[in-house]
């Protein structure tokens, strides 16, 4: 145990070529996936919390519900829409990066909708009245309260990002990895312990905790200060 | 050329219900003055509900909301309310956004929001964080988004009810600035009698969800004809037994 951390700590140290592509191919991937699943999930979230129509109560529950939606079966789905015999077969995507940057987006999309819809809905408690007594259509009014909600909503950002950069399931079954290709840490980490080579398998699992935590800490350092600085 | 008169507030037979009960009975009442019109009564009475039934937030159960001839969408309203309802954003993002729905060119709205903080005296504040704006200037920020939309009918509900005396007093400075521009009309709801006795020309007395009087501010506030009228003008004024000394107040300017 001491010995496999250890070696795994000397590979991190010598900037291993092959934990540093591995780990630049999974911040690639799973910030892709946030950014396109925050373009989807937030605007979709906050119309939710702000409009009323039929069956909205049932789409809250779905959002909710899909949060927790598994994520090899997303792997699967995009597998059967990507492969040869798929409608999206000829696009020729299944095993890029491009398709599991679109198994992430459609992962985390739910989970950003979701919280998104919350964090709207409350500040539309409080604010709600006013900006529908400015006339303002769904749409502007949805702009206005995702600026309200601002800084909850890179806390939003953040969880996605976790939630696509700690997946497995999705990434292996669209991505294949593939080595130099398609392989990112949590696919490798499972490779690898199965294989034997733990010292490179905990090596990418410091590396991916340690991104984690990072990214984590200079979102509440940019928040903070933000908050601090316009209330 | 003398801007058009804002057109008359004609509730007719309104009826607004929540969990079962009549909030708003057969409310029948024109507004048709200019100036400020306060509208008064005890609470659960139906004044704030009336404010938002003329500003079109809540649908009435029955009756209707007219202004005259006009489309209530073409009437150029604002709403001030008892929180100023301010968004996480600078002081004169939060002028600009009351503009947005009228979609004027960019200038145009920096022009507007610009004229609006001076006249509230916040052009110096226009960069600041409005959520670090005290009470009073917080306030003056919502009368200043009133102001950007140059409304034809102003509606206020409590616009000074946690404001202190001073602050109270600005706001009141800018309601009677606002309620001078031709053509305007004011709707003011406020259980202070004495801001009432300072602002309004005319007074709407609510008792459970129905109009009891309705007239001019010293008439009504000194011989107040009906029983639940005076009933809540006695009950209110506790340096008299009498409403005619609010009415004096006002006499006295």
């Amino acid at each position: 145990m001491e010995r496999t951390l250890a070696e795994a700590i000397a590979r991190i140290a010598a900037l291993d070529a092959e934990v540093a592509a591995i780990a630049w191919l999974s911040l690639r991937v799973s910030g892709l996936a946030t950014l396109a699943g925050c373009a989807v999930g937030m605007p979709l979230g906050a119309l939710v919390a702000i409009t009323r129509f039929p069956g909205r109560q049932g789409v809250v529950t779905a959002l909710n519900a899909l949060m927790g939606l598994p994520s090899v079966l997303v792997g699967l789905l995009v597998y059967l829409l990507l492969s040869r015999s798929g409608p999206l077969g000829p696009l020729g995507l299944l095993f890029t990066p491009t398709a599991m940057v679109v198994a992430q987006s459609i992962l985390v999309a739910p989970l950003v909708a979701a919280l998104t819809r919350q964090a709207v809905e409350d500040a539309d408690r409080e604010l709600g009245e006013q900006l529908r007594s400015l006339r303002l259509s769904a749409w502007q009014r949805a702009r206005a309260l995702m600026l309200d909600t601002r800084w909850t909503l890179v806390v939003v950002a953040m969880a996605a990002f976790g939630r696509a950069i700690a997946e497995v399931g999705a990434v292996l079954v669209v991505g294949g990895n593939i080595a130099g290709a398609t392989r990112t840490m949590t696919t490798a980490i499972s490779l690898e312990t199965q294989k034997g080579d733990l010292p490179l398998a905990v090596a990418l699992g410091l590396v991916l905790v340690a991104l984690v935590l990072s990214v984590n800490v200079l979102a509440s350092l940019l928040r903070g200060h933000a908050m601090r600085a316009h209330g | 050329m003398a801007e058009p008169a804002s057109p008359p507030i004609e509730l007719r037979a309104l009826v607004w219900r929540a969990g079962g009960r009549a909030v708003i009975d057969g409310l029948t009442a024109t507004i048709d003055s200019p100036g400020i019109t306060a509208i008064i009564g005890p609470n659960g009475a139906g004044k704030s509900v009336t404010l938002r039934l003329i500003d079109q937030l809540l649908v009435p159960d029955a009756g209707s909301v007219r202004f005259g001839a006009r489309q209530a969408d073409t009437v150029r309203r604002a709403f001030v309310f008892q929180q100023p309802g301010l968004l996480r954003a600078s002081v004169a993002a939060n002028v600009a956004i009351a503009l947005a729905a009228r979609r004027l060119p960019r200038t145009e709205t920096q022009v507007r929001v610009r004229s609006a903080l001076a006249r509230v005296g916040l052009a110096d504040r226009a960069g600041d964080p409005a959520r670090k704006l005290s009470a009073g200037e917080a306030q003056r920020l919502a009368m200043a988004r009133a102001w950007a939309i140059e409304p034809e009918l102003l509606l206020l509900d409590e616009p000074t009810a946690n404001l202190d005396p001073s602050a109270t007093a600005a706001i009141e400075q800018l309601i009677l600035d606002l309620a001078r521009r031709p053509g305007m009309k004011v709707v003011l709801v406020s259980h202070n009698l004495g801001q009432v006795a300072r602002l309004a020309q005319d007074v709407l007395v609510l008792h459970a969800g129905r109009a009891v009087e309705h007239g001019p501010a010293r008439e009504v506030l000194a011989h107040p004809r009906s029983l639940a009228a005076r009933a809540y003008l006695e009950r209110e004024l506790p340096w008299t037994s009498s409403p005619s000394a609010v009415a004096a107040r006002h006499a006295s300017g």
